[in-house]
């Protein structure tokens, strides 16, 4: 199965080339993959209920992650709908796309996707699957911002991919606490990500179970556009038409929804998962059929009718039941045929009248017989009607939600109602557009002089549309046939259990499929009379759905964006401020509060600290007058310093203070670092003197007086450890030996030396590494200081 | 031997450098081979430390602790061999992408002493042989930084400079205290004597970590002791820069790891001090990469945030579970090793476009998807790799990170994490966005557009700046596709990092030697 999937990705990666080859012809060659590829599929598709075929094979053991994958029911049917619609996307947009000087970028692109979608459904590890999931998200981003020369498009590619990403992030922290669940329950490692395991091992008593859940969620929700995170499909309707009806109608969109099929069995039993989605699922059916109403941009109806039937499958997934799950099933392969069809049909009537509005389009049936006989299929089966793939479904949809009792009538209201709008809303896309009376939606206003310019579009783009509305047809006609090749096997794969699928047009004459049939009749006629009042509503819907979208969650994200970028400068203003001072008072301030504390504590360290500084072996016990008048001197010295209103006399100071400390040193018997102590003070004093004669005279006070106290307290609490140091009496043992060892050893008396150029030679090497840099790197600066004076001065 | 080559090499190469004099041939076939050699030694001494474990040198045959020893274990050699590969790539670039000036005064001299005490940092087992190494570095750095005396390049090395020498400042005292506690530098030594010390005085030896945690914190760049790297890496040219990315704050982290992992004895009160600093970095420095509108300085700022994950290994040090620990230091070192790959690759690149476009203001900038679509796929690729996106070497580092995170329980700093991630995406489609889809504005005289770059470049210019480019991302992408190998590396790094008594005996501390000798290392053929 790995090869199913390398196969597209690899033929992406070669497909500009292709393109440069053969030009047009390429995009053929390219629809063969998915053809070919699908092909090898099928013919492996078990049929038998819960039926599967693995494969597995390592990867990364460290981790416990394994290419592995599995083809069932669902994954199954999920591959043939990608490849399937996938050719016929690649051939639609050889032709819609054929003057776009970017089209050998389209074909590798949707190969692209076409392997990552792969690679996500067949996936049968946790990490395996999010690998291929956020390379979907990130195929999605390149195709929505394919016209790249517009902001729109940039800005719409910017907040899917955010959008997603951000669910994405959620879904990757599920994963891993689903993971870590696995692995503590006894799991051994290499299975604790496989899915097909999990869906067989009881978590629900592990404490991250329901955190894992509830993040796992959050990502498929994003991915499916579940309400409050919908808004960035409508927007992603700036990709050219193939990509909408391939990504954003038909397969990455119900990649979050095949995540929820696929992690039922795992989550099913659990009361969180029922309400969430339940509840999630029917609101998100509702809102976005009404906001479906308030567009006329063929498209944007198409993007939001497709987010209510997102809705739709998750409620039908969170309530469950094998009725539920059948619907869900039959529905979602109903939907994604016809909601392709619809978006090809969209794009269609774009490249013949050169608009998407369907106010401004009408009469079309005579110029585009064949797309309008596509349009009236896929229409139907959008609607519902008999004998169409979509009623069957939605007959199944309405008889599940009568089994589930306490739910079911909210929910076959909100059902209702909105398939009362999905209706309106077919006939209005599908139907309008071909049989509206030649004088246009609009009394007011002539008909678009493009409409009577339109010409039927060519073969490649009626190919699509057409089969998959034939293809509703003819699975609506034999229902048993979808039941027999993938149907059980599908919705048993989501229900975890053998769920026999018995699709019937005719119900017979029981109670039950009666009340069905009446629902049917009254949704189909209330939806008919919407579409009738629709023309002269839908200004008004318009106005008040504009509305709501300044204050949706549409507005949450621009919001957050802006504030994003505004706290982000806020913030890198503040903390950047370009003052080396501020930098130095920062750091320092740092030092003094992370360490004030630790100070305390070391001061306190076994004995009180009182005690350490005036016992018998106490640090103040041994000191006597003249190291007094020094210390004090290094005091009065360092105070003068900071106190000095001219740089020369506070560097004069500071070199005072510097020999009364070489002083100390001499006193301690350290001669050598006294003399060290001595050159390095007067080399500084000079050079300090040169550099700062020419800089402006110093600060303020104010800012003197803070410096001040920042600088008296980081030297206390470096005295705190030192004098903690102090007070730590430990054997000295390496220095001692050094010292045993310098002359026998060595071969050198004083013991300074030997340490310098024997003992630790290594550290002088580099010493002297940095001293000879410096030097050279002095040298090259002046060099070419005046080099570039030199130019400036002769040109 | 074996083990001192990769300081060397790069000395004595910076010797020959300087001792050629002006000709500029002479030099750019020194430094590249001086590269070259540095990665052949690399990954010599990578293999031989694989295979026959921890590798000590004693310089000048004194037995530790009374001599400097050099040690390799997997983790210094992973590291100079990642050093060694991005000081190739970048000798390379600079072919391309430095003006003659520049390179005659010395650029692959000062290149080569950089890289000299990177190798030592990375390589020595001495507290304060690191110290002294540190300082090879940041005066080799320093010279690269200023190298070319622009204006904008003098104020950003006084920023560098002052800041730096403060963390060198921390540094010393920091050893000094440890020297008057345990009164040795030898890290093995010293990581059986302060836990002795850290029994009766561990608010000393606490405090004494803290000074070498400030130290290496601001060579890291960590919040908030970062302030020198946003306002000071923009101003030499792009390989500078990217070399920078690559080896000057790692070096900081390698020592965070190296001494709170192996020296250091635990302190719980610092392990949370470096959570809060690992969140506040990745957050901070991501937001700050966000508010830049250059190209260049987007990447520079973003460096920091990324600090914020190394740092986060080290700060589930502070887990009780040892095997959680050994996961967070192998993620932090996947981390670092990632993080060179694929952050200095964007700075090459960021040249590069730079060298296209003459500029790289972002709103100058555009249409290079049309213009220049292999610059273009480059960038995406890495880009994603940097925000995480799989399949590449981001998407396992930061993998790595968030299950160390989630099994040390750590959730706000895991999150943290996560989030941070997609502020990252936002920072990268934000560069991606204006440079390369946007459509090229008006062409405008601008004032920085570069004269002699400006326009595009002839065949083998573009080659010497593309070929790097490609070879780091196809690392970055062949970890991703196949990250075992890496991840063998990294947790067989972390679990030498943490088993103390290991890297002692390896170092060939014993305590009755100690007292009595011998004192002197039989030579080893």
């Amino acid at each position: 199965m790995l090869w199913t999937i390398l196969i597209p990705l690899a033929v992406a990666g070669v497909a500009p080339w292709l393109h440069r080859v053969l030009r047009a012809r390429a995009i053929w060659l390219l629809a063969l993959v998915p053809v070919g590829v699908g092909t090898a599929l099928a013919l492996r598709v078990p049929r038998e209920p819960l039926g599967a075929w693995m494969e597995a094979a390592e990867w990364i053991p460290e981790l416990g992650i394994t290419l592995a994958f599995r083809l069932d029911g669902l994954s199954g049917t999920f591959a043939l709908l990608i490849c399937g619609i996938g050719a016929l996307v690649l051939l639609y947009a050889g032709a819609y796309m054929r003057t776009d000087p970017h089209l050998h970028r389209m074909g590798g692109l949707l190969l692209l996707f076409l392997g990552a979608m792969l690679g996500l459904v067949l996936s049968d590890d946790l990490f395996v699957l999010f690998v291929f999931w956020e390379l979907t998200s990130v195929a999605s981003y390149l195709l929505i911002g394919f016209k790249h020369e517009k902001q729109e498009a940039r800005d719409a590619a910017q907040k899917a991919l955010l959008v997603t990403g951000a669910g994405g992030l959620a879904l990757l922290a599920g994963f891993v606490l689903l993971h870590s669940a696995a692995s503590d329950a006894g799991l051994p490692m290499e299975q604790a990500a496989r899915i097909s395991v999990l869906a067989a091992t009881d978590l629900s008593g592990h404490h991250l179970f329901t955190p894992a859940l509830l993040l796992i969620v959050l990502g498929a929700f994003s991915k499916s556009a579940q309400m409050p995170l919908h808004f960035w499909l409508p927007s992603a309707m700036t990709a050219p038409t193939p990509v909408s009806a391939y990504l954003h109608s038909a397969t990455m969109v119900k990649a979050g929804v095949f995540l929820l099929a696929r992690l039922n069995p795992l989550f099913g039993d659990s009361a969180v998962w029922h309400v969430l989605l339940t509840v999630t699922g029917a609101v998100t059916m509702l809102v976005a059929a009404a906001l479906a109403a308030g567009q006329s941009d063929l498209k944007r109806i198409l993007a939001y009718t497709t987010v209510s039937v997102l809705g739709t499958l998750t409620m039908l997934i969170g309530v469950g039941t094998d009725l539920a799950i059948k619907a869900a099933a039959v529905y979602l392969v109903a939907h994604a045929c016809y909601k392709a069809a619809l978006f090809m049909i969209a794009g269609s009537l774009e490249h013949a009248t050169g608009t998407r509005d369907i106010r401004q389009l009408g009469g079309l049936f005579r110029a585009m017989p064949v797309t309008a006989v596509s349009g009236v299929l896929a229409a139907f089966s959008m609607a519902g009607a008999p004998p169409l793939f979509g009623f069957v479904g939605k007959e199944l949809l309405l008889k599940a939600k009568l089994d589930l009792e306490q739910l079911g009538v909210v929910l076959l209201l909100v059902a209702t109602l909105a398939n009362v709008f999905l209706i309106a809303l077919a006939l209005a896309v599908a139907i309008w557009p071909f049989f509206a009376p030649s004088a246009g939606w609009l009394r007011r206003g002539p008909r678009s002089a493009a409409c009577r310019l339109a010409h039927e579009a060519p073969l490649p783009m009626l190919a699509g549309p057409l089969l998959l509305a034939i293809g509703g047809l003819f699975v609506g006609l034999i229902p048993g046939v979808f039941d027999r090749a993938l149907g059980s096997a599908m919705a048993s794969a989501i229900g975890g259990r053998p769920i026999m699928m018995e699709l019937k047009l005719w119900h017979g004459v029981s109670p039950a499929a009666l009340t069905v049939l009446g629902i049917s009749i009254v949704t189909l006629t209330l939806g008919f009379l919407l579409f009738l009042r629709l023309r002269a509503w839908l200004t008004h819907i318009a106005a008040v759905v504009a509305r709501l979208g300044r204050r949706g969650p549409a507005r949450v994200y621009d919001l957050a964006l802006t504030g994003l970028f505004a706290s982000a400068d806020r913030v890198t203003r503040l903390t950047q401020t370009g003052s080396l001072r501020q930098y130095v008072r920062v750091i320092l301030l740092v030092l003094i509060v992370t360490s004030l504390g630790v100070v305390l504590s070391a001061a306190l360290d076994g004995r009180p600290l009182s005690h350490r500084l005036v016992s018998a072996d106490g640090l103040l016990a041994a000191w006597y007058w003249h190291e007094l008048v020094l210390v004090l001197l290094i005091l009065t010295g360092a105070t003068a310093a900071l106190l000095s209103r001219s740089h020369v006399s506070a560097i004069a100071l500071l070199g005072v203070t510097g020999l009364l400390i070489a002083a100390l040193f001499a006193l301690f018997s350290a001669p050598d670092l006294a003399i060290t102590q001595i050159l390095v003070e007067a080399l500084t004093v000079i050079l300090l003197v040169l550099v700062l004669y020419r800089l402006p005279e110093r600060t303020e006070h104010k800012a003197r007086f803070a410096d001040t106290a920042i600088a008296l307290a980081a030297g206390a609490v470096m005295a705190g450890i030192v004098l903690a140091t102090a007070a730590l009496h430990l054997p000295a043992t390496v220095s001692e030996h050094l010292a045993r060892l310098a002359k026998p050893g060595a071969h050198g008396r004083n013991i300074v030396n030997v340490i310098l150029v024997d003992f630790r030679a290594l550290d002088t090497l580099g010493e002297i590494t940095v001293v000879a840099a410096a030097g050279l790197g002095v040298y090259a600066l002046i060099k070419l200081y005046r080099r570039r004076k030199a130019g400036e001065g002769t040109s | 031997m074996l083990l001192a080559l990769p300081i060397v090499i790069p000395l004595v190469t910076a010797g020959l450098c300087l001792l050629v004099g002006r000709r500029v041939r002479v030099q750019r076939a020194l430094g590249v081979l001086g590269a070259g050699g540095l990665l052949v030694a690399a990954v010599t001494l990578f293999a031989r430390v694989w295979r026959e474990g921890v590798l000590v040198l004693y310089v000048g045959g004194w037995r530790a602790p009374f001599g400097i020893t050099l040690v390799a274990d997997v983790f210094a050699a992973l590291l100079v061999l990642a050093a060694a590969l991005m000081h190739l790539a970048v000798s390379v670039y600079s072919l391309a992408d430095l003006d003659g000036r520049r390179q005659r005064y010395g650029y692959f001299a000062f290149l080569n002493v950089m890289l000299t005490g990177v190798c030592g940092a990375f390589l020595t087992g001495d507290l304060f042989n690191l110290y002294v190494w540190f300082e090879v570095m940041l005066i080799g750095s320093f010279v690269l930084l200023v190298l070319g005396g622009q204006r904008a390049q003098m104020e950003a090395g006084i920023k560098y400079v002052t800041l730096s020498l403060l963390s060198s400042a921390l540094f010393l005292a920091g050893v000094g205290v440890i020297y008057g506690i345990a009164h040795t530098l030898n890290m093995a030594h010293l990581s059986q004597r302060l836990a002795v010390a850290a029994t009766s005085h561990p608010g000393l030896v606490t405090a004494a970590s803290l000074l070498l945690l400030l130290a290496f914190g601001i060579k890291a760049a960590v919040f908030p002791l970062h302030f020198w790297l946003p306002d000071s890496y923009h101003a030499p040219p792009p390989a500078v820069t990217a070399i920078f990315a690559a080896l000057l704050t790692k070096t900081g982290v390698y020592a965070i790891v190296r001494v709170f992992s192996l020296v250091l004895p635990p302190s719980d009160y610092l392990f949370g001090l470096l959570a809060v600093i690992a969140g506040l970095t990745m957050l901070i420095g991501v937001l700050g990469a966000v508010a830049q509108s250059q190209f260049r300085r987007i990447l520079n700022v973003h460096i920091i945030s990324q600090i914020g994950y190394m740092v986060m290994g080290v700060a589930l040090l502070g887990s009780p579970d040892a095997q959680t620990r050994q996961l967070a230091i192998a993620a932090a070192i996947f981390y670092i090793v990632h993080n060179m790959l694929v952050k200095s690759n964007l700075v090459l690149l960021s040249g590069t476009v730079r060298a296209l476009a003459g500029t790289e203001q972002l709103s100058r900038l555009g249409g290079l998807l049309n213009r220049a679509p292999v610059v273009a796929v480059l960038f995406l690729l890495s880009a994603l790799s940097l925000a995480g996106l799989p399949p590449s070497s981001g998407f396992w580092a930061k993998l790595g990170v968030i299950q160390a995170g989630f099994r040390a329980q750590a959730y706000l700093l895991t999150f943290t994490a996560l989030f941070v991630g997609l502020l990252t995406l936002v920072s990268m489609l934000k560069i991606w966005s204006a440079v390369f889809w946007k459509p090229a504005p008006e062409p405008c005289s601008s004032d920085d557009a570069l004269p002699a770059a400006a326009g595009t470049p002839p065949a083998r210019r573009r080659a010497l700046l593309l070929v790097p480019s490609v070879v780091l991302l196809v690392l970055s992408i062949g970890i991703g596709l196949y990250p075992p190998p890496m991840l063998a590396t990294a947790r067989r790094a972390s679990r030498e990092l943490l088993d103390r008594a290991a890297y002692v005996a390896a170092v060939g501390i014993h305590a009755e030697q100690v007292e009595e000798g011998p004192f002197r290392a039989e030579v080893h053929p």
